[in-house]
């Protein structure tokens, strides 16, 4: 695998395993209005999903198609990072987790704009609308829930104590990223995390929640060399119609 | 004090419209809460672009009951209607 379609999968399957746990709200959400935001999130993460995917099959050049890599490939070839795959558990974490995401995603998606790569440039562009509104949306909600009920507040301080070791991978920097930066496809992810630090900082902040003092990061989803137990099973739901009926089409 | 989200008029201002019209209500937090709410669930197929919302609480509305006394006296009075002028075409939409 070339150091390029490995990074394209690492988009990718970030946003297809984020789109394919904010769908699972779909009609099950605390609200209306909720359910119909999260739905349009999801639909985004999908469709930025096709746009990664579809470049990243062209670039491996062995015939596979973006649904092909969708749902024709198992566990241990997602390159998405682990904090993404974990379950929604409660309305929280899944916030929660999307504002830690999306604070990541502007400034990266800002910064692959510049890629001296005019596809992948092209992709940033038009999925940083996207994320800007999305990061909006998630850091208003989670300082709501943050400052507000007792019962709310212990749902996102557990939900932050959770997620927050899961974060670092984000910024795992590795041969691959090495590869890729001096090929000008895009700088270091690490270079983002002042900027991601700066967004938490503020949000939690207002939010009265506490950044948990733990420099532990779980890791292994973004290389390929580990994933949890839960992908597994969130693969069997979203793969389960191509699995059975192989090149079924609508 | 409830503990639902109180309910808010939601006006849109489309590609080609010249003012806001009402397009429905819905349940937010805060204001800041129901201008999203309202870009996703009343925008997603790209109907608007200017959104305006309202608690429901704050409008004052007439009561259906006085639909009498309010509107009919207005009913014989055909003078008031400007139908027997015609609008240049210069002066646009009015």
């Amino acid at each position: 695998m070339t150091p390029l379609f490995e990074f394209l999968l690492r988009q990718g399957d970030n946003a297809l395993v984020l789109g394919h746990r904010t769908s699972e709200w779909c009609g099950v959400a605390p609200a209306l209005e909720e359910d119909i935001a999260l739905a349009n999130t999801a639909l985004d993460l999908i469709g930025q999903t096709q746009l990664w995917l579809g470049y990243a099959a062209e670039v491996e050049g062995a015939g596979r198609s973006a649904n092909d890599l969708a749902y024709l490939r198992d566990v241990y070839d997602f390159r998405n990072v682990l904090m993404l795959e974990v379950p929604n558990a409660d309305f929280g974490r899944t916030l929660m987790r999307q504002f830690l995401f999306d604070a990541f995603q502007v400034p990266w998606l800002t910064a692959l704009q510049g890629s001296d790569d005019q596809q992948v440039a092209d992709i940033a562009a038009k999925s940083l609308k996207e994320a800007q509104y999305h990061l909006d949306r998630s850091s208003e909600t989670v300082i709501m829930l943050g400052d507000g009920t007792d019962e709310s507040h212990a749902r996102m301080k557990a939900a932050l104590d959770y997620l927050f070791p899961y974060a670092g991978e984000m910024f795992a920097d590795d041969a691959i990223d090495t590869a890729i930066r001096e090929s000008g496809v895009a700088p270091l992810p690490s270079t983002v995390r002042t900027q991601w630090n700066e967004t938490l900082r503020r949000v939690m902040n207002e939010a009265y929640l506490t950044i948990p003092d733990t420099t532990f990061n779980h890791s292994g989803g973004r290389t390929g060399f580990r994933h949890t137990e839960y992908l597994g099973h969130m693969l069997a739901t979203m793969q389960t119609l191509q699995r059975s009926y192989p090149g079924a089409t609508w | 004090m409830s503990r639902e989200w109180p309910l808010w008029e939601v006006f849109i201002r489309g590609q080609h419209g010249m003012s806001h019209r009402h397009v429905g209500s819905l349940h937010a937090a805060d204001a800041e809460h129901a201008i999203k709410n309202a870009r996703d669930v009343y925008t997603r197929r790209n109907e608007g672009v200017s959104i305006w919302v309202v608690e429901a609480q704050d409008i004052a509305a007439s009561s259906p009951s006085e639909k009498g006394p309010l509107y009919e006296p207005a009913k014989d009075k055909v003078y008031r209607h400007p139908t027997f002028y015609d609008i240049p075409d210069e002066v646009g939409k009015m």
